[in-house]
């Protein structure tokens, strides 16, 4: 199993009565609610609690894009991961992801991805996502219904630069460039290993298996909702013939661990709630532009995780509606052990994004819920798949043998 | 009102088109939301015109929307579909994204349409006056935006419907991503695709006709129309909304038979 510290950086200073005073947490939300001191000591926590996630053993250490919210404040993930590389020596560095149809021209993702695993040492683990509706449709005015043909180009303009050796033209629809020449490029050949969010998009199963790339399943409705999608997913594994490495699946889940069942729901409900009912407080006209998803996925039931989150009642859902739901996985070590072996055998995954840092938790509930995970856990989950060796090579990072060590992660 | 299929030539794209009444001949051009069940105005302007109403691509049971990306190739599927239906010396009427693909038409190939009536189009942008956002909007508030008299309008639509009840958002969903999906690919995320730089080309008598309360695109873009297009007349119509076609029929009809 590998484990990612996953965070999403969400605003944690939204007021208590934010759901009647605002439509939405993303799109058109006021940023005079932003207050970039206040910013600047929230950037600066999160980023040392995922330098924690790797001291006390998590494997990867995970950060993604988003834009024009405050669910989460990383228009550009790479700013983060560059910093991490710097403070951090062992754990992947999983950028889950760049949302590659936004990037003009998406040759600045190669180059990027290329910077981040040079200066890494080959610890990146690259994710290309579409990008939620609100996001590419609405704050960066990609046209819905061509979002996936820009996706798929840029894709091919991607993997192209990274393994040329030498300068080559490229003539896309939506991108020409007379020479491409990804300077830097990465350390892991002829890629880093590629995770795919998806959403329950049928045809991004084929993608993923096309190339040999993860498919993570980003949903905050938990493991009980997930089965049937991922049931979906391992159907198409089999009728294509793949290997069923578990590490050809991800999931993220919302975490949250305490000494006791009871202390945790003390310790942690406020933050939870807070998540559901702010962070996810997205209007139902920015969730799913009209042509964002194509006929064939809506008409197999699959909605994305924010429009799931705007039919569910999370406003009245308790602590214990949540848990029950396996929403959250929440309790003491033996409890969310349990949990979390049913959850990982069921789906049949091999990485788990684990989101412990919850809505506006405070720096010390974060480090004592990671570090019962990590110690209390974890090690009983490692070898869920002895089969596999707990590892497979194609999906996970090759770092250099022998990285320069740096002063900085030494001190 | 009844169905026939265009198949257009080389493409294979097969185009529903509706046909209504006698009369002179009158392309009319569906706005985002496409034809409305029993169409008023199709109904109004068919008691005097033979109406020929083709549906764009991702409309009703027309096909062929994956090859039209942009204004060029919507502008082009629209002349040819022109050609395909030979209809003698037609008045073209479009409204709203239609009004924007019968404009560029007009434009584009201005020996080709003489005759044009442009219903509250879209295709311009004043930044002192922006257009709302009809891509976000949830079927509970399209009433509002589209029409005067949103109780009427509610009717008209046979919309509605509860966001909560998954089987309806999953319908909402299907519709719309089909319709609106086409759509988008001229009016998301700004209706804007640089006709204004074109009008100027348009040689077409042009009747312009703007519904009073219109609030999706207000009538002042009724003016920037006029000012662009040289023989042109703006009219505006009483208590109507952006359908000012679906909600004023009878007025509209009769500004057309008195303008041509």
């Amino acid at each position: 199993m590998k484990f990612t510290w996953f965070h999403l950086m969400p605003w944690p200073h939204m007021p208590d009565d934010f759901r009647q005073k605002h439509r939405s947490v993303w799109v058109d939300l006021p940023s005079r609610m932003y207050e970039p001191e206040l910013g600047h000591i929230a950037y600066h926590q999160y980023l040392d609690q995922l330098e924690y996630a790797e001291q006390v053993g998590f494997d990867g250490i995970g950060v993604n894009e988003h834009h024009a919210n405050a669910y989460g404040l990383m228009p550009s993930p790479n700013i983060m991961a560059a910093t991490l590389t710097r403070r951090t020596s062992k754990a992947a560095l999983v950028v889950l992801g760049n949302s590659i149809a936004l990037y003009n021209p998406p040759l600045r993702v190669a180059e990027e991805f290329a910077m981040l695993d040079v200066l890494s040492g080959g610890r990146l683990v690259a994710g290309f996502p579409v990008g939620t509706s609100m996001d590419t449709n609405y704050a960066y005015g990609t046209i819905p219904a061509l979002t996936r043909e820009k996706y798929a180009e840029a894709h091919e303009l991607i993997r192209k630069a990274w393994a040329a050796d030498e300068p080559f033209a490229f003539n896309g629809r939506y991108t020409k460039l007379r020479y491409v020449n990804c300077w830097p490029k990465p350390i892991q050949r002829p890629a880093p290993p590629i995770f795919i969010p998806g959403g329950g998009s049928v045809e991004t199963y084929d993608f993923c298996l096309d190339n040999t790339y993860s498919y993570s399943y980003l949903s905050y409705s938990g493991y009980l909702r997930a089965k049937l999608l991922m049931e979906g997913y391992w159907k198409r594994v089999a009728e294509r013939k793949a290997d069923e490495s578990p590490y050809r699946a991800g999931f993220a889940q919302v975490i949250c661990v305490a000494d006791t069942d009871a202390e945790a729901e003390r310790l942690y409900w406020p933050h939870v709630n807070y998540f559901y009912n702010r962070c996810l407080h997205v209007y139902p006209g920015f969730a799913d532009a009209p042509g964002y998803r194509t006929i064939k996925t809506i008409q197999t039931g699959a909605l994305s995780q924010f429009t799931q989150a705007a039919a569910r009642d999370y406003p009245n859902m308790a602590w214990k509606d949540l848990l029950d739901g396996r929403y959250v996985v929440a309790g003491s070590p033996e409890t969310v052990r349990q949990q979390m072996e049913e959850l990982i055998k069921t789906l049949r995954v091999g990485n788990i994004f684990c989101l412990m840092h919850v809505g506006n938790m405070p720096n010390d509930k974060v480090r004592h819920s990671t570090r019962l995970f990590a110690e209390k856990v974890m090690p009983h989950l490692r070898n869920l798949w002895p089969d596999w060796k707990n590892h497979d090579d194609r999906f996970w990072m090759h770092p250099m043998n022998e990285p320069v060590p740096l002063n900085v992660a030494a001190e | 009102m009844k169905s026939r299929f265009l198949t257009l030539k080389p493409s294979g794209t097969r185009i529903q088109v509706v046909e209504a009444g006698k009369g002179r001949d009158l392309l009319y051009l569906h706005g985002a939301g496409g034809h409305m069940p029993a169409d008023p105005l199709i109904a109004a302007l068919a008691t005097k015109y033979r109406v020929v109403a083709p549906l764009l691509p991702g409309y009703g049971q027309s096909t062929g929307e994956d090859g039209l990306r942009d204004m060029l190739d919507i502008t082009l599927h629209g002349l040819d579909v022109l050609e395909a239906l030979k209809l003698k010396k037609p008045i073209v009427v479009g409204h709203s994204m239609g009004g924007m693909i019968a404009a560029e038409m007009a434009a584009i190939a201005h020996t080709e349409v003489a005759n044009l009536c442009l219903l509250a189009p879209a295709g311009l942008w004043l930044d002192d006056h922006p257009i709302a956002d009809i891509f976000s909007k949830l079927p509970y508030e399209l009433p509002g935006l589209l029409f005067h008299d949103a109780e009427a309008g509610v009717r008209l639509l046979a919309s509605g419907g509860d966001m909560n009840d998954p089987e309806f958002l999953k319908q909402f969903l299907v519709m719309n991503a089909r319709r609106l999906g086409m759509a988008g690919k001229i009016l998301f995320p700004i209706p804007d695709r640089g006709l204004g730089q074109r009008l100027q080309r348009i040689t077409a008598r042009t009747l312009i006709l703007w519904g009073t309360q219109d609030v999706l695109i207000p009538p002042v873009y009724g003016h920037a129309f006029k000012k662009a297009i040289s023989k042109s007349k703006l009219i505006r119509i009483a208590k109507a909304g952006h359908a000012v076609g679906q909600e004023k029929p009878a007025a509209v009809l009769k500004a057309i038979r008195e303008f041509f």
